[in-house]
């Protein structure tokens, strides 16, 4: 116990400033009230969706949630299920398999929620494209409010995609 | 010729490269022979995949690669056109059987005998008597969506319940169904149901031209991004006759070492974290964190993608930043070696860890468990060793292994090759020759075989490549090590409770990307 605790206070804080929202990577226009955002913007609860990416964005996400960037500290937190959710945060071209299950999380996701695509492949399809088994970009399934480019894109710019789903345009 | 496999009664052909691996055809009624005699000789298997051949004037094809003493054995049977069928393996290699149910999915080439014929890898999305990887399969069809009925085995009894999970899971992991029978809170049966992120990767190969082939490798499973890219290159320069240059040989295991250490040191953070010891999660991510930025500075991403191309690599390490790379990598190695001596003192965590999903060694031989799991549970494998391309021909690599096969021995094996990769990347530093960094690719002409196989930090991942006409890839198979070991997870679990079922997955922490394809 006596190493634990000192390997704790050798390390000190590694985290790092936040960074701010980034409105080129808004979609459409912000549908929620400034009252709702207000809200949202001090507790937000993420319901991650892989919906067929090739694990590399879940990495990235993972990374968000380690010491450097620390996302929970924004009041950012990630939660077991899709009916706690304020935010649905989808990676991946939608693969076929997972279209139904998709549409599902959405659905059982309660209003008002938001959506923000991660990935080149949750973008445009990416390498994968659309074909008999992929339908190609998250925004072909369900609404994005906010796609966030990257093969996969760094844990700040997640956090860019997330703070800017969760803030007004002004 | 002479060849290694003589007596397995196939006329083997040395393939291009640098890779000891043969191709032999066989007799469909020869397949099941030449199996027994690889498995008498405690030979493995490792993949079996299906071919449409009509497009060259012949039927189907049904693909075995074996894993022997005298390196890697590709066997082809040709099938007939009208009923494309062979005697099914999967009671010799029981791994076969999930490959052989998406190889019917895919191809509708029938396995003959065997208790499983249920589908695998396709759910609703497109109808039975469809075969995506035939030729004459239109990559952008649509079929309306149907209902994904499967057959899951029932457990009867007195009290006896099931839990569905997924493909949505609680936590931010990748989609597939697990089906638990329970009693209690004791698992009597897991049954697994994957191929929800089937995206089309193999029918996409064929789309590409074989150097643009190495992007989407490198997405097969995107934390073995570097093992993919290596092992495609590998297959694409033996179909092509050309080899990398020394250089950039010695880059590549740079770059795969690498990629050991960065997700050993995740899965090592997340086993703390799924005991509740969250100073582990923090403290091997930090460490990550540190690893992703240097190799995002040195290499220009921080996961290595891209970096490996057909013919050599795409970025050079110098000599000061290879120094500083050292120095960091240093400095991480001290801090592991802290961190290691926390989590075995740590009884908490060593009570969650210790006889927890385990997997005995003659189970885990007997039905095929590779790569860091199966070095866990007594099987000593490791393509550095036992089949060196270079730049492992000049190395010394100390394997790493267990034979308790629980929880602990998996930590115990990704510690010891932590540390073992720390010091294969001083050594490969060391010893960088001058020379270019790349050779040109000519296009392999129509038929060419080449073959990749590489010890990802997973395990042995695999990619088949022949060429077609006109540049094109004509059937591009990768393989991911998890097709082997998913049947494991499932009997890993059996007796334990279900709330120890998420640290029993991660310590096996297998890819769904990889092997849904």
């Amino acid at each position: 116990m006596y190493q634990l605790l000192r390997q704790i206070a050798r390390t000190g804080i590694v985290t790092e400033p936040a960074p701010q929202a980034d409105e080129s990577l808004r979609q459409i226009e912000q549908r929620l009230s400034e009252a709702v955002l207000k809200h949202f913007g001090r507790s937000l609860a993420i319901r991650h969706v892989d919906a067929g990416s090739c694990n590399g964005c879940e990495l990235e996400i993972h990374a968000a949630n380690g010491p450097h960037y620390n996302l929970e500290r924004l009041g950012v937190r990630f939660v077991a299920s899709p009916r706690h959710a304020d935010l649905l945060l989808v990676t991946g071209p939608v693969s076929r398999h997972m279209e139904t299950a998709l549409r599902r999380t959405y659905d059982a996701t309660p209003e008002p929620k938001l959506v923000v695509a991660i990935g080149d492949c949750g973008c445009t399809g990416g390498i994968f494209g659309e074909s008999y088994a992929s339908c190609g970009r998250v925004a072909n399934v369900i609404p994005v409010d906010v796609a966030v480019p990257g093969c996969p894109p760094t844990p700040v710019a997640i956090m860019q995609g997330i703070l800017t789903a969760a803030t007004s345009r002004s | 010729m002479t060849h290694p496999f003589a007596d397995l009664g196939v006329e083997a052909a040395r393939l291009p490269g640098r890779l000891a691996a043969w191709h032999a055809p066989v007799a469909p009624g020869a397949l099941r022979a030449a199996a027994e005699k690889a498995r008498a000789q405690k030979g493995r298997l490792v993949a079996l995949w299906a071919s449409d051949e009509t497009t060259r004037g012949a039927g189907y094809a049904v693909h075995v690669a074996l894993a022997l003493r005298g390196g890697l054995l590709w066997l082809t049977a040709a099938l007939e056109r009208a009923h494309p069928r062979y005697p099914g393996i999967a009671d010799i290699f029981p791994a076969a059987s999930r490959m052989q149910r998406a190889a019917y999915d895919l191809v509708g080439v029938h396995a003959e005998g065997g208790a499983d014929h249920r589908k695998w890898l396709r759910h609703g999305t497109w109808p039975g008597g469809a075969f995506p990887l035939r030729k004459d399969f239109d990559a952008a069809s649509r079929f309306d969506p149907a209902a994904d009925h499967y057959p899951f085995v029932r457990v009867e009894g007195e009290g006896v319940h099931e839990i569905p999970v997924g493909p949505v899971h609680a936590g931010t992991i990748e989609p597939g169904h697990f089906r638990f029978s329970i009693v209690g809170e004791e698992i009597l049966r897991l049954e697994e149901r994957l191929g929800y992120k089937h995206k089309g990767i193999e029918k996409r190969f064929e789309q590409l031209a074989p150097e643009e082939g190495a992007r989407l490798a490198g997405r097969v499973s995107g934390d073995s991004t570097v093992a993919y890219a290596w092992a495609y290159s590998m297959a694409l320069e033996a179909a092509a006759g050309v080899e990398p240059p020394r250089r950039a040989s010695t880059l590549r295991g740079i770059l795969l070492e690498l990629e050991r250490v960065a997700n050993h040191l995740g899965d090592l953070g997340y086993l703390g974290n799924d005991v509740a010891l969250a100073f582990g999660f923090f403290q091997f991510w930090r460490l990550k964190e540190k690893l992703l930025r240097l190799n995002a500075e040195l290499f220009g991403h921080r996961y290595l993608m891209d970096v490996i191309v057909p013919g050599g690599v795409a970025r050079d390490l110098g000599r000061e930043p290879g120094e500083r790379l050292l120095r960091s990598l240093g400095d991480i190695g001290a801090e592991v070696a802290t961190l290691r001596s926390i989590y075995d003192e740590h009884a908490g965590a060593q009570d969650r860890f210790i006889l927890t999903g385990q997997v005995v060694p003659e189970l885990a031989e007997r039905l095929g468990l590779t790569g860091l799991a199966g070095r866990a549970s007594g099987q000593a494998h490791d393509l550095r060793v036992d089949a060196p391309v270079p730049p492992y021909d000049e190395l010394q690599v100390n394997k790493a292994g267990h034979t308790r096969g629980d929880v602990a021995a998996r930590a115990s094996v990704r510690f010891d090759e932590l540390a073992e990769s720390l010091r294969l990347i001083a050594a490969l530093v060391h010893r960088l020759p001058a020379g270019e960094l790349r050779v040109a690719v000519p296009t392999p002409v129509a038929g060419a075989r080449g073959c990749g196989w590489m010890e990802g930090w997973r395990g042995d991942v695999f990619v088949a490549l022949e060429a077609g006409e006109a540049g094109t890839l004509h059937r591009v198979h990768p393989h991911d090590p998890s097709w082997r070991n998913w049947p494991l997870l499932e009997r890993a679990v059996l007796g334990s409770i279900v709330p120890d079922f998420p640290l029993i997955n991660k310590s096996f922490n297998l890819s769904y990307s990889g092997a849904d394809l």
